[in-house]
Formats: C-alpha cells, sequence, structure tokens
C-alpha cells in the first residue's frame, strides 16, 4: 500500500535539481520502476528467506538498524511498564478496597488527568523542571539509564493511568465474590484477602490491557523519542515514513507485528498461571 | 440467675440479638431479638425460610457482617466466656478459622478459583497455628484424610474446577476444621449437593463432631436434612426464634403454628399421592415486619391479640421454648 501513495524516493535521494534520466537511474536500481504486484511478491519471498533488504536510503540492511535501534525501545518499554505497574496496582487495589476514600478519589483524579494530559506535554514539563531547572537528569542523549527515567516516567504515567482503572474496577468485583468471605472466615488479614485472595484473580483483566501495551510500545514511542531526542525504533519508522524508504517501513511493519504476537503470546502464558481454568493439559 | 453464670454452661450462648440494616428503601429489622444456646458437643440447627435472618446470625457471629449498612443495636454473643461484639477486629480475626470455622452452601463459588486447594488449607495453619509450610502440607493431607479423601497429594495440587461437587464440600470441610475450632457454623452445606451426597457429608459432619467435641450451628431451610442431624432446633421466623427444642419434642409435639406447618410441608413418602402442603404467603421483608406476632398474617389461628402485641418466649418444660399466644387453646390438625 506504501508504494502507490504519493511520493518517490527515487526524488528523495536525487534531491530537486535531478535530471529525469538520473532519477530513472535510482528508480531502477531500487526496483520501484517495476510494477507494484511484482515489487510485492520479490519482498514476500526475500521475507520468507529472513531478507528484508536494504534500506533505500541508507543502504544499511533493515535487520541491522532495526536491531540496532530496539534495546533502547525494548528498555524503554519495559520501564514504563514497570512504572505503570509500581503506580497502577497498589493505587487501583486501595481505590477498591477504600471506595470513595481520599486514596480513592486521588487515584481517580491521577487516571483522570493522566488520561486527558499527553505524554509529550508531559514530557516537556518534566523536562523543564527536573533537567533545565533542577539538573537532575540530562536534557537529552542516551545511552544511561538516567536518559530513560524521565521518557519511561512520561510514557508510564498514561498508561499507568488506564491500568489503575481497570485494576480497580477488577478489584471491585472480585470482592464481591463468594471466596473472599471464605478466606475472612478463615481469620485471614484484610491484607491476604486484598493481595493474595482477590488480586491474583482481578489482574486478569489488567494483564490483558497492559500486554496490549506493551506491544504498543515496542513498536517505539514516537513523540516520545522525538521529545527527548531518543533513537528508538519510533523515529527509525518515522524517518523511514518521510523518506519513502519502502524495505524500512515493511520491515518495520513485520517487526512490531511479531513483536505485538510474541507479548500477546506471553500474555497467554501469564493467564494460565493466574487462572488455572484456562490451562491447557 | 445472671446472664453470666448461664453463660458458662454454653459453648455459644446468644442473647437478645437485634441486628438493623440501613438501606434506601429504609430501616429493615434483620434480627429482632435472637436467642440461641449452643452446648458443646451439640449440633444446633437454626431452621426458617428465606429471608428469615439465619445468614444475618451466622454472619453476626463470624463477625463478618458488613458495618455500616449493618448496625448492632443490642445483644450479646458469649463465645468460649467471651462476648464477642465486645472485641475488636483483631481479636475477632483471631477467633475466625481458629475457633470458630464456617461451611458454605456452595463450594464451588467459596472457593478460590485461583489457588490450589492444598494453599487454601495450609494457609490458615500457617497463619493460626504458626506451622511450618511442611508440617502444614503434612497436616493437610490428614485432613483430607479425615474428610475422606484420602491421604491424596494430588487432590492438595488440584484446583477446584478440577475437584467434583462433593470433593469441593469435603476440601472446605478440611479448611474449615483445619485448626480443629470448638464451633463450626455449617451454612446450608448440603443445599447445592445431589441427595446421596447431602447423607455422606451429614455423616462426616457428625463424625467430626464427635471426634473434635466441637458444637455445630447448622443453618438450613430443611427440616428433612435437619431431621438427619440436629440435637436441638431453633426456628426463626422474620429474625426471631420463634420456638426452640430438641429435635424430639419439635418433630413429635411442635408447640408453634408455623413450626407445625413447615413440619406438614415436608415432603413425606407415607403420605403419597396427597398435595404438597406448602405455608402460604412468605416471610414478611425486614423493612415492613407486621406489629404483634410478626407471622399472624400467614398464621391460619390468628386472633386479634396476635396483631396487636408480641407474644413472649415462654418455656413449656424441659428447656422446650415457644413464642405463641395460643399455644394450649387452639390448634392445626393435620
Amino acid at each position: 500500500m506504501i508504494r502507490v501513495i504519493p511520493g518517490d524516493p527515487a526524488l528523495v535521494i536525487a534531491g530537486i535539481d535531478a535530471s529525469q534520466s538520473d532519477i530513472d537511474a535510482i528508480r531502477a536500481k531500487l526496483g520501484t520502476d517495476a510494477p507494484v504486484f511484482s515489487q510485492y511478491v520479490n519482498w514476500i519471498w526475500d521475507v520468507m528467506r529472513f531478507d528484508f533488504g536494504d534500506s533505500m536510503i541508507s543502504g544499511q540492511p533493515v535487520t541491522r538498524l532495526i536491531l540496532d535501534r530496539f534495546p533502547l525501545t525494548l528498555s524503554l518499554a519495559l520501564m514504563g511498564m514497570v512504572i505503570s505497574i509500581i503506580i497502577a496496582i497498589p493505587l487501583g487495589v486501595i481505590s477498591a478496597v477504600k471506595r470513595w476514600s481520599f486514596w480513592d478519589y486521588l487515584g481517580m483524579a491521577f487516571s483522570q488527568i493522566g488520561m486527558a494530559v499527553p505524554s509529550f506535554w508531559l514530557g516537556i514539563l518534566l523536562l523543564l523542571l527536573l533537567s533545565v531547572k533542577f539538573k537532575i537528569f540530562p536534557l537529552f542523549g542516551s545511552g544511561t539509564i538516567m536518559h530513560l527515567i524521565l521518557p519511561a516516567v512520561s510514557l508510564g504515567i498514561a498508561r499507568a493511568a488506564v491500568l489503575l482503572r481497570l485494576t480497580r474496577a477488577s478489584m471491585t468485583e472480585e470482592l464481591s465474590k463468594e471466596y473472599v468471605i471464605t478466606a475472612r472466615s478463615k481469620g485471614m488479614t484484610e491484607r491476604i484477602v486484598y493481595y493474595k485472595h482477590a488480586l491474583k484473580n482481578a489482574l486478569l483483566p489488567v494483564i490483558t490491557i497492559g500486554g496490549i501495551q506493551l506491544g504498543y510500545m515496542l513498536g517505539g514511542a514516537i513523540i516520545i523519542e522525538q521529545v527527548f531526542s531518543l533513537p528508538g525504533l519510533g523515529r527509525l519508522f518515522l524517518f523511514g515514513v518521510y523518506q519513502r524508504d519502502f524495505p524500512l517501513i515493511q520491515g518495520g511493519v513485520v517487526f512490531v507485528a511479531f513483536a505485538f504476537s510474541l507479548i500477546n503470546f506471553l500474555v497467554d502464558m501469564l493467564y494460565s498461571f493466574l487462572n488455572p481454568k484456562i490451562r491447557i493439559n | 440467675m445472671t446472664a453470666g453464670a448461664a453463660a458458662n454452661k454454653y459453648l455459644l450462648d446468644i442473647q437478645d440479638l437485634d441486628v438493623d440494616f440501613e438501606q434506601q428503601r429504609g430501616l429493615a429489622q434483620a434480627l429482632r431479638g435472637v436467642d440461641i444456646r449452643l452446648q458443646t458437643g451439640e449440633t444446633h440447627a437454626l431452621v426458617g425460610e428465606s429471608g428469615s435472618g439465619k445468614t444475618v446470625t451466622s454472619m453476626c457471629i463470624m463477625g463478618l457482617l458488613a458495618m455500616p449498612p449493618g448496625r448492632v443495636n443490642r445483644g450479646k454473643i458469649i463465645f468460649q466466656k467471651r462476648d464477642l461484639l465486645q472485641l475488636n477486629e483483631n481479636e475477632r480475626r483471631k477467633v475466625r478459622g481458629k475457633d470458630i470455622g464456617m461451611i458454605f452452601q456452595e463450594p464451588g463459588k467459596y472457593l478460590n478459583p485461583a489457588y490450589k486447594i492444598g494453599e487454601q488449607i495450609t494457609e490458615s495453619l500457617i497463619l493460626h497455628l504458626k506451622m511450618k509450610k511442611k508440617a502444614a502440607t503434612e497436616n493437610a493431607l490428614d485432613l483430607l484424610n479425615l474428610v475422606g479423601l484420602g491421604k491424596n497429594r494430588r487432590v492438595l495440587k488440584s484446583y477446584p474446577h478440577e475437584l467434583s461437587g462433593g470433593m469441593k464440600q469435603r476440601a472446605m470441610i478440611a479448611m474449615a476444621i483445619a485448626c480443629h475450632p470448638a464451633l463450626l457454623i455449617a451454612d446450608e452445606p448440603t443445599t447445592a449437593l445431589d441427595v446421596t451426597l447431602q447423607l455422606q457429608i451429614l455423616r462426616l459432619l457428625l463424625k467430626l463432631k464427635e471426634k473434635f467435641a466441637m458444637g455445630i450451628l447448622f443453618i438450613s431451610h430443611d427440616l428433612g436434612v435437619v431431621k438427619e442431624i440436629a440435637d436441638r432446633i431453633s426456628v426463626i421466623y422474620a429474625g426471631k426464634i420463634i420456638e426452640s427444642a430438641t429435635k424430639s419434642q419439635l418433630f413429635e409435639n411442635p408447640l408453634h403454628p408455623y413450626t407445625k406447618l413447615l413440619l406438614l410441608s415436608i415432603p413425606d413418602a407415607t403420605k403419597r399421592g396427597e398435595r404438597l402442603r406448602a405455608i402460604p404467603g412468605t416471610v414478611p421483608d425486614a423493612e415492613d415486619v407486621p406489629p404483634g406476632c410478626s407471622f399472624h398474617p400467614r398464621c391460619p389461628l390468628a386472633e386479634d391479640e396476635c396483631r396487636d402485641a408480641i407474644p413472649p418466649d415462654i418455656d413449656y418444660g424441659d428447656g422446650h421454648q415457644a413464642a405463641c399466644f395460643l399455644i394450649g387453646r387452639k390448634w392445626i390438625h393435620s
């Protein structure tokens, strides 16, 4: 589909002053002069042999480009997820347990704000406050964990807002189930009732949505990477689209789809741990 | 006779327990002065229709009534010489599961689907008796054996959904008696089981009662089941005990018209071909308990007196108590 939309990588490479013959030569070299259908068949054929081709712009193998950027995106996504879980689950449980209390209102306010505030704006605010004013974190660059904390927080807070609401709703439902009465009738402390008995059952929908979020984040966080000038997958794919770098875009799509499926598979494995009924015998 | 002196005789002595629920529809009078006395080694059945206050009573003993909306207006629950209502939450928690165990109607719903049976049994042993994990597991095996599941490690490693209904209820019982409680509250433990299993579970409860010298408070709506297990029976109606007697007294010589009608409504093989008798009407809503004797709107014998005043509890000898103005004056002849 990408190849039929307007925009020609040959033009990007050749520049505006290039002659028509130069452009045709570049097109022939890139293979974009062939019919779209045959381009597609060639690409599929290569992909089946795990060859995603070379970038039209830099000439480097797409696989290399992606794998170079992936560690940063992966650590950013995982850190974002961890931050999100650390905020969402305890606050969600407290909100469900003490409904309409101070903590519940705090949690709900957090989640409303977290969902409403765009993460790039939050990122800029964090940068201004913690990097520019207090100089705790580096303003840009990458390579150390300090570079990742602020972007991970910006990413994590938006995710946490959603997960918190889910945890609260799911916990509220589980706490009304009969087995909670049993646990209490055995003299279990409220802490055990909440965090052991109810939470394990309540996590199921939270894991589902958390998994989807993680899958999305593995595709790169375009805006956050831009704000913090991080060389992650999001920016790689974004420039790929700008420059009509077809092999890179296509490779990216396949990679993101693969990462997504892998995460979903892992989530399904987690399911069977949390809910033994789902376990396959 | 003072309440204190009387309390010593009993394992559980509930006196004049009065519980309300604050609801949007109005105040619900769930219990209106309930008295139940249960001795060690006794199976005391609390019998009544749905909505009569059986479950509220058991939840009150366990201290698991949500307050608010629930509210205890007056009364005492003296258990092992202590008034449970005077204990703080932590002290009550230590009684639950250790000194008082409880089993429920639908073991499928009352077991946690996410944990293995072994984990659910051993957690009370570890919490209350400070056992180590390994000792608790061995203990759990003995408990499984005791409730008729055999010394079976497979059961310990099973999740609730992998067991049959009868096995689940046995596992539930093993959980409830894990710390050898002095009192077991059984809230309709056989209602969800089929008839052949009912009898097995009842026999198991009786066996365990003998073994541990427990008292059992057996809550049921089914006089047929109660006849199999109870030593003593209290009949509850609209949040008040209307008759309390030994099993033989109650079945042979019921005093309250409601008890008589309940007995007449038990299906009986010797009365084949006859119409089953049901008591007309339903238990009044707790928000709208009739004045006077709460049973008078459904009572075939009711007189003016029954509408005006609440009949007092009177002892008719040998601990057979009933609350009805008409005892000895009018009776239902079947």
